[in-house]
């Protein structure tokens, strides 16, 4: 038999329904691989207790024959998602001790299916960052490996303690959030499947906010069929969340028909990028010959605006995270460090509890909407951000879905980078033209660099439509046939 | 456009992040480097175009004006890290 940790959400609930194993034995076999994934730093608090007991009321469930659609799946949560009665804390040293009060609508809907959490990951501080190098928990170690060399390489980030549990079978999926690529950057570098969802989608509500008006959750797994499933359980509208959509939530698993014949699939021209990796614009072409057999129509499509997607990127996220960073001061919740006066509180606490990329962001996201500087940066961001997202508007009237590659290089070394914010930056470059127009983006693996590392591919849809990107995806995914296993993999080692 | 450290300092202030004396040039000097590449915005045409304030084309939604949640003081008040019977407490601000 299969190991379970080796198993698909879509297998292991088939299994369950089948009593070929109860909601407990799958639930132990990955509370010990969690534990075996220690190495990897990818949990900041394991609730492995919680765990057995929420298994032990999912057989319950199963016998009763009331289950969720996700009854019994052992998931992570990024450790953004508030939870309620577990500490939570953003990776960042300023939310220290915070037991929220209440749960996040996503992380609710997820346990209303069932779904069993084993722990809340790490992740880069807040969020902002794509090596989860910035974490005040310290960096989590990718499971994979380059061929022959053992240092160890990032797993992307932010939601890089989800994609290097899920990636080492520690769990079978795992909630992150994406704001410019954290969900479909850390899945391209881990070689699992990563979805963002249309902005609206899934609530934000109860989820630490970085960038309001671009962050969104979403799930990474080891299928697309899974993040099909677990996308499902997660959507929904939600009247605490102004923005979220009040749209069905459609049978994204009855849109994997197999068939996109007569599809057309844009292909654009500004992606190719001066200086990217061959290995990754070759992986690309292969994606595009994937497509063509598969019976989709391919079409060279224009962005014109892509090269501007980032430096608007830098400035709406920023200010938008210094306004919605302001509320931590060291009063209501977290890390408080005495001054003489309540301004010396506020600025000895912020001081201390953010970490300096996270600092480097509110100082600018302060600059750019402070008095004087307001017009020519925020509000120049916000209309070349209404141009990138027309572009893609554009682009939609002649095609279907736009097919990328997800980041312009393989996973780099634990480290790396970290000495040139825009060098880190750049890893976004794919990732965020389609965050700010709000479009929904999956990253799939789709082969291996020269040493052996997993790159991804990128595909992008209309606003609401997962159902045609997940359907895609799903005709990409077998044919890339990607079977690669990092070189480590919990309760192997 | 360059920041020098007296403007860093005005920001670190409205930001109410201390920044030590000897860590405003360097910083500035990071600041600088990351804002002078967001400056390629300027290359691109804007005029007449509209600011993108919403990203989904809905509207926001409105309800009615009534109390939906409260009484949870003491959840509320349990991630405090200082407070004082049913308050929380800052240093003194008025003399």
């Amino acid at each position: 038999m299969t190991a379970l940790t080796e198993l698909s959400i879509a297998d292991a609930t088939a299994g369950l329904r089948a009593k070929s194993f109860s909601a407990r034995e799958l639930v132990d076999a990955h509370i010990s691989a969690v534990e075996a994934a220690r190495p990897l730093n990818a949990f900041i608090t394991e609730t492995l207790d919680l765990a057995r007991d929420r298994a032990g009321a999912a057989d319950a469930r199963l016998a009763r024959g009331e289950a969720g659609m996700l009854e019994g799946v052992p998931l992570g949560i990024k450790d953004l998602f508030c939870t309620e009665g577990v500490l939570t804390t953003a990776a960042s040293h300023i939310l220290d001790g915070f037991v929220p009060p209440y749960e996040s609508t996503v992380t609710a809907n997820l346990k209303r299916a069932g779904a069993v959490m084993l722990g809340k990951t790490n992740l880069d501080e807040f969020a902002m960052g794509s090596s989860n190098m910035t974490s005040h928990y310290g960096p989590v170690h990718s499971p994979w490996r380059r061929r022959g060399d053992n240092r160890p390489l990032v797993p992307g980030g932010s939601s890089g303690g989800s994609a290097a549990a899920v990636a080492a079978r520690a769990v079978m999926g795992a909630t992150g959030t994406d704001t410019g690529g954290s969900i479909r950057q850390p899945a391209a570098f881990c070689g699992i499947v990563g979805l963002k969802p249309t902005y609206g989608r899934c609530s934000r509500w109860g989820v630490v906010a970085f960038a309001s008006s671009l962050d969104q959750a979403g799930p990474l797994t080891r299928t697309v069929r899974d993040a099909a499933l677990m996308l499902g359980a997660m959507a929904g509208h939600d009247p605490n969340d102004s923005t979220s959509a009040d749209l069905p939530v459609p049978d994204f698993a009855a849109a994997l028909t197999g068939d996109i014949r007569g599809l057309k699939i844009g292909i654009p021209d500004e992606y190719r990028i001066d200086g990217t990796n061959p290995e990754i614009l070759a992986l690309w072409d292969r994606g595009i010959e994937w497509a063509k057999a598969a019976g989709a129509e391919i079409r060279q499509v224009s962005l014109p605006h892509t090269k501007y997607a980032l430096p608007t990127y830098y400035i709406v996220a920023p200010a938008e995270a210094s306004s919605n960073l302001a509320r931590y001061d060291g009063v209501r919740f977290g890390l408080r460090v005495p001054g003489d006066s309540l301004q010396a509180m506020y600025e000895n606490t912020r001081a201390a509890g953010f970490g300096a990329e996270v600092r480097r962001r509110v100082l600018i996201g302060t600059y750019v909407l402070s008095a004087g500087y307001y017009d020519a940066y925020y509000l120049k961001a916000q209309k070349v951000r209404a141009l990138i997202a027309r572009d893609f508007a554009r682009a939609f009237e002649t095609v279907d879905l736009l097919l990328t590659p997800t980041c312009p290089t393989a996973a780099f070394g634990l480290g790396d980078k970290m000495d040139d914010p825009i060098a880190m930056y750049l890893n976004d470059v794919f990732t965020v033209p389609a965050s700010l127009a709000g479009l929904p983006g999956i990253s799939l693996p789709a082969g291996l660099s020269r040493d052996g590392l997993p790159l991804g591919l990128q595909l992008i849809g209309r606003a609401f439509d997962e159902a045609t990107v997940l359907r895609a995806a799903g005709v990409l995914e077998q044919a890339a046939a990607f079977r690669a296993r990092p070189a480590f993999i919990a309760g192997e080692a | 456009m360059a920041l020098d450290p007296k403007t860093v300092a005005r920001v670190a202030m409205l930001a109410r992040i201390r920044v030590p004396e000897a860590d405003l040039a360097p910083l500035a000097e990071q600041l600088s480097h990351i804002m002078s590449w967001i400056e390629q915005l300027d290359e691109v045409d804007t005029g007449g175009v509209e600011p993108m304030t919403r990203v989904t084309h809905m509207q926001l939604p409105m309800r009615d004006d009534v109390v939906t949640d409260g009484g949870r003081r003491d959840a509320i008040l349990a991630n405090a890290p200082q407070a004082t019977e049913m308050f929380f407490t800052v240093p003194k601000v008025v003399e």
